[in-house]
């Protein structure tokens, strides 16, 4: 029976007069639909002639026409070749070997080729003293197909055909006879280049040669001169050091051309209860003050003394702290004997020579076969860009330099507008190029021949893995053109010049396949075609702001090179742009780090917004009357009090893509083409910077996510008390997670055919980031710009998490955590712990899809889109997955990517798969993921799939080694190693079989395939 | 693209058809035989001349084929000259020296030689001195054989055969007019019938009025019940059946720029298909031969045989020697020089098979490491005169055979060891595709 009963709302209700109940009962909205907003004008609406029978008309003949549309497939046409090559089989790769020089990264390399198309870069085995193939080097390959190119030779801004460009030229040289012009080059380290532009400058005697390295190592370059009589850089071998002592050098990033990562790692990983013992000195935050055993932040200034101190001086005046880690980095040493080294990274003579003197004699030093891949002259260069802005220079040819942007003289691209001949071997329209009156069209290295002398006695040949894509003539050929042998090739003139003297016992085509000889030849380097007056050292002591006893006040600044960006030479390569920072993990960027203290005390602040994004201050910096505005702030544990960094080779407008041209440019602080700058004032402006800072949190909150010991414990401690199995209980009784009775699961039988698995060393990874760059070229990675990933949709496959400690050390994070008790206590500690210590130890740990044996996303995937192979491998089918995103949610390791745009084609994302030049770096046998499906790293399937294939149609068993992923081959430092644990006499078993060896969040019990080594430090405290 | 609206209904369509063909099967057969006694008479004809020769033209056809074919024509110039008649430009012991070693000659300063050495841009022919004088006169007799006139012998039964299809046409339309006044005649001999009938009063017995079929059929309703799900059935049967199809090309068979026939190369000439494709033995792509390997055969090939002609014709209505001029044109081949001209027009063949982005299918994993025939997936190339797809290469079709074929292990190294483990574990002697491996998802699809 239904009651009779009175529900009200309100006591409004009640009151049966009430004027604005009865209306309310009558209108179900108070206010009247907008309907007209969005129906547009009530005129038009009812003047259209459209009907609503019309419009359903329309929407129904356009659905049935698109439905019969899409029901009929494209004609699709497959053009053969006409004239096959013969070593040509499409759908097969092939490898070429050849060197890239940019003039600031030198390495040998295999380039993969498909159907003639350069698709990846690839480390040379066989090249010993190759250079590091870092992630620049790996990113190059996309630089080659970058549309902003110059594509054809250009004189006053037109284009323009060869012929006509070389009359112009001999008509402009004709005219300049007599006339101061200077030939300003990068570093070639070619002995046939050096050969070349000697014969050229003998042929017009007005042009000298000045060597320019946009990012210098002038100040090394002399004290080694000095020293040893040649102009080159000393070589280090870091495996044969017991102690590294760094003095503001970044020696695992760029310094002196860097490629140490490799030899460093070796000496780090504990072998026989012994490893390396590495100090690091330095102000800014650096790839290798995050791998160093202690770090101690110290200002430029302070680093002099410590250099000193460590060489014999004294250390008064230093802080209490640094003197300490300084006497004790001092007795080290002097126990370490022969295998003790210092490096430094001061641009400074006298600090070089310093370190000369201390290491000469060293095993861990090679002064007989010297580097020779940095030959600048700051002095030379300097005399160069007065010279052009005072006007007793009258014309300039650059090669391979961008001095408009990358002169620190304001006055310079006026000046250089104004010169009587201005012509830039360019590869792309830089600002130089941009304000020539000549360009010449270069092109890439995988377009062109050369040779390259790394190390003295050490050459490399480049070849051309591809035919030019544009228009386009190498110096070289230029060279010969002008000085009358239009008839010869370069490549004739080379391989006559390296059959004459330089190959010795090998052949030329063993040469060019093999990308690497060695031999005893003696050629000249690029120092020997500059006329240069003998160094004075005195004055260029003097000239060192660092040696100078007054100072002039304000902030000590350090300019570095981001592992991205480098000097800048590749900027508009989206990989390189999205690669973040290993120290900072922000992309897009450059920004100037400071220390928590200093931003406090300016009023800086980083703070994180609700979408996860990183915030910052700007900041103008001054110094000397230069003024670089709007530079973004970041704040960086472990900065050096007093001090700032700030990156080079950003902020560059020429020739680049508007999303590309992020950052400021630094180079105006390159003051006397200095690194260290001192008297810098920071000076607070309005706004907020955005970031597109890829890690929300910088600690691990005393979580075992890296593990991590030290070298006393590792030697003297049993495994459980530094890498425990995580345990649970069962009926009572502790059992460790990987025990069958904690598994809800039935595993499967893996023990038959290939079970693959990826060890990742921590100890032995830098941080470099060459295997995130290697896995966007195999993988087709997309690149989704700065606001994307600014809302954490970037689609990397592969990230390097860096982690700080909130206290000095990871050991003390773990003692806090364990200490805390209660709910108040818990509350304000971890509040303390989510904020990285001023000078935290840092760690990295790559961390990719693990594999799980037991996946949780494998469960819950409604469409069974991804599933589990027997291999190990966990697949992903990107044609099953329609979107759900649950498997993302359910991974605990967060390496799960959705697409959620449409990344290649798509003229939102206009990065390299939007253009057809572009898509060519493109690697066929990987999918490219369209709009609103998830992927993942798939542990190189398809790498694994064509090694097994190829054994099978050799008839042969899989040799130890052969399997790859993208990263583990790109691994300079072999912290990635990849294979077959059921092979039983495998690397891979062997270190799945170390004590260091776990799996990341155990606990879990997710049974990854993927297993990390821990990270030893050599410390002895906890 | 062509599409096949139903994949049920080409049988049904054929076996419809089947019906049709067979009335014109005899017709078709006839028209061969003709044209076969027509070839035989046109050969009997020009052998005729040849025994009047010094040589045996026979003999001569045989050594010719087998020693010269690959660079001379009679009629046409190839690598070398053309024969014809050419015991009678030259004088007979030159010929013989020059066929034995041609290079001794020129080098012995023979004027003649030089000449036609220079004229054919220096390229050496190939010495004979295993020819006795008799097999170049056999040669000789042979090559002064004149060209037939196939024309005429083979227009004849074409328009013969036209003619028997036309009269045939006739007969069947005189019968159809046959009946058809038959029919007439019947009804107008009924009603007259009826009427005499009348007359006479013989009274019929009166039919009941009965209800019409389709008040019958609606008024019961059982029956409208088991037609409508009977139709609905059939409705979802043929919908399903649509829908399975899009996307499924089986029977693509584009017109492609040049008419290439694999019923010719792969079946009359038994030309093994890896010798075009040849990356299918070790690529993921069987590989759209280029144009250097047409070549390879063409050079010497410009025109088919006349049987191979007249077929082309009459069943294709395709003339095989313009395709093949086509095909000069694409590579840049001059006929009359013999050369190169530098000038290419790739061709833009139609892709047939199209397997979508996301499926990685290996042709070598296949062909050489499973050792399958080819014709397992592309079915019997060698009778298709139109390439068309064969199979529909769905994923069902894939994993079908993955799960019936068993893995080819003989012999290779690779699968000893996984093999013998888990046919152990397994418990069986033979391992297929799917049991190693072959249904996994990621196997196929990254």
């Amino acid at each position: 029976m239904t009651s009779n009963k009175k529900y009200w709302k309100s006591v409004e209700e009640l009151d049966e007069n009430n004027s604005i109940v009865e209306t309310l009962k009558q209108n179900e909205f108070v206010e009247p639909i907008p309907t007209d907003d969005f129906l547009g004008d009530k005129e038009t609406l009812e003047a259209s002639s459209t009907t609503r029978r019309d419009f359903l008309k329309y929407v129904g003949f356009s659905t049935a026409a698109a439905s019969l549309a899409a029901c009929e497939g494209p004609v699709i046409k497959s053009i053969p070749y006409v004239v096959a090559p013969d070593e040509i089989v499409p759908g097969v790769a092939n490898y070429y070997a050849t060197t890239m020089a940019d003039g600031f990264d030198f390495a040998n390399v295999l380039v993969k080729t498909r159907e003639g198309r350069p698709i990846k870069i690839e480390r040379n085995d066989l090249a010993k003293n190759g250079g590091s193939v870092n992630a620049r080097v790996h990113a190059s390959v996309l630089s080659m197909y970058d549309k902003n190119r110059v594509q054809n030779p250009m004189v006053g801004g037109k284009e323009v055909t060869w012929s006509e460009f070389d009359t112009a030229v001999a008509q402009k040289m004709s005219e300049m006879a007599g006339k101061d012009v200077v030939l300003l080059t990068q570093t070639f380290a070619s002995p046939s280049t050096s050969k070349l532009i000697k014969e050229f400058t003998a042929q017009y005697p007005n042009v000298r040669h000045v060597i320019y390295d946009a990012v210098s190592s002038s100040e090394a370059l002399d004290a080694f001169q000095n020293k040893y009589g040649t102009r080159a850089l000393a070589d280090y071998d870091f495996s044969k050091a017991d102690v590294i002592v760094s003095v503001g050098a970044d020696f695992i990033g760029d310094w002196q051309g860097g490629g140490y990562e490799a030899g460093y790692a070796k000496g780090r990983i504990p072998k026989n209860g012994k490893m390396s013992k590495h100090y690091q000195f330095e102000a800014n935050m650096s790839l290798a003050g995050a791998n160093a055993d202690v770090r101690v932040p110290a200002t430029p200034t302070q680093q002099m003394q410590i250099l000193k101190a460590l060489t014999g001086g004294s250390a008064s005046g230093l802080p209490e702290n640094v003197a300490a880690a300084v006497s004790k980095a001092k007795a080290h040493l002097q126990k370490a004997g022969g295998k003790g080294v210092i490096v430094t990274g001061l641009p400074d003579v006298q600090a070089q020579t310093m370190v000369l003197n201390y290491n000469e004699g060293k095993q861990v030093m090679d002064s007989a076969m010297p580097r020779m891949t940095s030959m600048g002259n700051t002095q030379e260069v300097m005399k160069v860009m007065n010279g052009v802005v005072s006007g007793s220079i009258k014309g300039m040819i650059t090669v391979g330099v961008d001095p408009v942007y990358a002169f620190p003289n304001k006055d310079f691209a006026e000046a250089y507008k104004k010169l009587g001949m201005s012509l830039a071997f360019s590869m792309k329209p830089d600002a130089t190029a941009s304000a020539a009156q000549m360009v010449a069209a270069t092109p890439h290295y995988l377009e062109s021949w050369g040779d390259v002398q790394l190390k003295k006695g050490s050459f490399s040949i480049m070849q051309p893995t591809i035919k030019p894509l544009f228009n386009t003539r190498q110096f070289q050929e230029c060279m010969l053109k002008w000085t009358g042998r239009s008839e010869t090739s370069y490549y004739d003139y080379l391989r006559q010049f390296m059959e004459g003297s330089v190959l010795g016992g090998t052949s030329w085509n063993q040469a060019v396949h093999d990308g690497v000889f060695t031999s005893a030849a003696i050629v000249d380097t690029d120092a020997d075609t500059t006329n240069s007056e003998s160094l004075d050292l005195e004055s260029s002591t003097s000239n060192g702001a660092l040696s100078s006893a007054t100072q002039r006040g304000g902030m000590e600044l350090t300019l570095y090179t981001k592992t991205g960006l480098g000097s800048g030479n590749q900027a508009n390569n989206p990989w390189l742009q999205e690669l973040p920072d290993p120290i900072s993990r922000a992309s897009w960027d450059n920004y100037v780090t400071v220390s928590k203290a200093d931003a406090d005390a300016m009023g800086l602040e980083n703070y994180n917004v609700a979408n996860g994004g990183l915030n910052g201050s700007y900041v103008n910096v001054k110094m000397n009357g230069v003024t670089v505005e709007n530079v973004p702030v970041l704040i960086q544990p472990g900065q050096a009090k007093g001090s700032i960094g700030l990156a080079l080779g950003y902020g560059q407008t020429h020739g680049i893509q508007e999303e590309m041209q992020t950052g400021v440019n630094a180079y105006p602080l390159y003051s006397n083409f200095k690194a260290v700058q001192t008297g810098v004032t920071l000076e607070k402006v309005s706004g907020i910077h955005e970031f597109a800072c890829v890690q929300l949190h910088n600690t691990m909150m005393g979580r075992d996510i890296i593990r991590e010991t030290s070298l006393e414990i590792f030697n003297t401690k049993d495994v459980h008390d530094w890498n425990p199995v995580p345990e649970v209980s069962k009926d009572h009784q502790e059992i460790p997670v990987t025990s069958p009775d904690a598994d809800l699961w039935e595993g499967f039988d893996r023990s038959i055919g290939h079970h693959f698995n990826l060890s990742i060393d921590l100890n032995a990874c830098t941080g470099c980031g060459a295997c995130v760059i290697a896995c966007h070229a195999e993988n087709n990675v997309p690149v989704v710009g700065k606001a994307e990933v600014r809302k954490s949709r970037d689609m990397h496959w592969l990230r390097i998490d860096r982690y700080y400690s909130s206290e000095g050390s990871f050991a003390s994070d773990n003692e806090k955590k364990e200490n805390i008790s209660g709910l108040g206590s818990s509350l304000s500690e971890y509040g303390e712990m989510e904020s990285a210590a001023a000078n935290p130890q840092v760690a990295f740990q790559p961390v990719m899809c693990q594999h799980c044996n037991h996946a949780p996303c494998e469960t819950v995937c409604p469409v069974a889109a991804t599933s589990h192979g027997r291999q190990g491998q966990n697949h992903m089918a990107y044609n099953r997955c329609v979107g759900t995103r649950y498997c993302a949610n359910n991974c605990p390791y967060k390496v799960r990517r959705f697409n959620w745009f449409l990344y290649a084609e798509n003229d939102e994302f206009d990065y390299h798969m939007n253009n057809d030049l572009g898509r060519m770096v493109l690697n066929p046998d990987v999918v490219v993921r369209s709009r609103g499906v998830m992927e993942k790293c798939s542990m190189c399937i398809q790498m694994t799939q064509k090694t097994i294939l190829d054994a099978k149609r050799d008839g042969r068993p899989i040799k130890d080694g052969e399997f790859k992923t993208a990263c583990s081959a790109a691994c300079e430092t072999g912290a990635i190693a990849f294979g077959d644990i059921n092979a039983k006499k495998s690397e891979i078993h062997e270190l799945k079989e170390n004590k260091r060896m776990y799996h990341l969040l155990e606990a879990v019990g997710t049974k990854p395939n993927v297993f990390y080594q821990a990270k030893v430090r050599n410390t002895n405290e906890a | 693209m062509q599409k096949v609206k139903f994949r049920n209904l080409p049988s049904i369509v054929s076996l419809l058809l089947l019906a049709v063909l067979l009335t014109f099967s005899n017709n078709i057969s006839a028209q061969e035989g003709e044209a076969n006694d027509a070839t035989v008479t046109a050969e009997a004809d020009a052998e005729t001349p040849a025994a009047e020769g010094v040589g045996d033209a026979e003999v001569g056809k045989t050594l010719f084929n087998a020693n010269c074919a690959a660079c001379h024509k009679l009629y046409k110039k190839a690598t070398g000259p053309a024969l014809f008649e050419v015991s009678k430009k030259y004088d007979r012991e030159w010929l013989y020296s020059w066929i034995k070693n041609s290079q001794a000659l020129i080098a012995a300063g023979d004027q003649q030689a030089i000449a036609i050495f220079e004229e054919y841009n220096k390229s050496v022919m190939t010495p004979f001195p295993g020819l006795s004088n008799t097999d170049i006169d056999n040669i000789l007799a042979y090559t002064d054989t004149p060209k037939p006139e196939p024309i005429i012998a083979e227009g004849g039964p074409v328009q013969e055969g036209g003619g028997s299809g036309v009269s045939n046409n006739i007969i069947l339309g005189a019968l159809a007019l046959v009946f058809l006044l038959l029919v007439v005649m019947l009804i107008l001999v009924n009603k007259t019938l009826k009427k005499i009938a009348e007359a006479n009063g013989v009274v019929y017995e009166e039919k009941e009025k009965r209800a019409p079929l389709w008040r019958v059929f609606v008024e019961n309703q059982f029956l409208v019940l088991v037609t409508a799900i009977f139709l609905l059935l059939s409705a979802g049967y043929f919908m399903y059946g649509y829908f399975m199809q899009v996307g499924v090309d089986q029977g693509y068979a584009p017109v492609q720029p040049i008419h290439y026939s694999h019923r010719i190369h792969a079946g009359d000439n038994e030309i093994d298909c890896k010798y075009c494709h040849s990356s299918a033995r070790k690529s993921k792509t069987s590989g759209i031969p280029s144009l250097n390997v047409c070549m390879n055969c063409h050079k010497n090939i410009s025109e088919v045989s006349d049987d191979t002609y007249a077929m082309g014709m009459d069943e294709y209505g395709v003339d095989y020697n313009a395709e093949i001029q086509k095909l000069y044109k694409a590579v840049g081949w001059d006929q009359s020089t013999q050369q190169y001209t530098g000038k290419t027009e790739p061709v833009k063949w139609v892709r047939i098979h199209n397997l979508p982005d996301f499926a990685y299918f290996n042709h070598s994993q296949h062909v050489t490491v499973a050792g399958i025939d080819c014709q397992k997936c592309h079915g019997p190339v060698e009778e298709m005169e139109i390439m068309e797809q064969f199979s529909p290469l769905t994923m069902g079709w894939c994993i079908n055979c993955h799960r019936e074929t068993n893995v080819n292990v003989a012999g290779n190294e690779y699968y000893k060891e996984i093999h013998e483990q888990l046919s152990k574990k397994y418990g069986v002697d033979q391992l297929t595709a799917a049991q190693m491996g072959g249904l996994e998802c990621g196997k196929c699809h990254y």
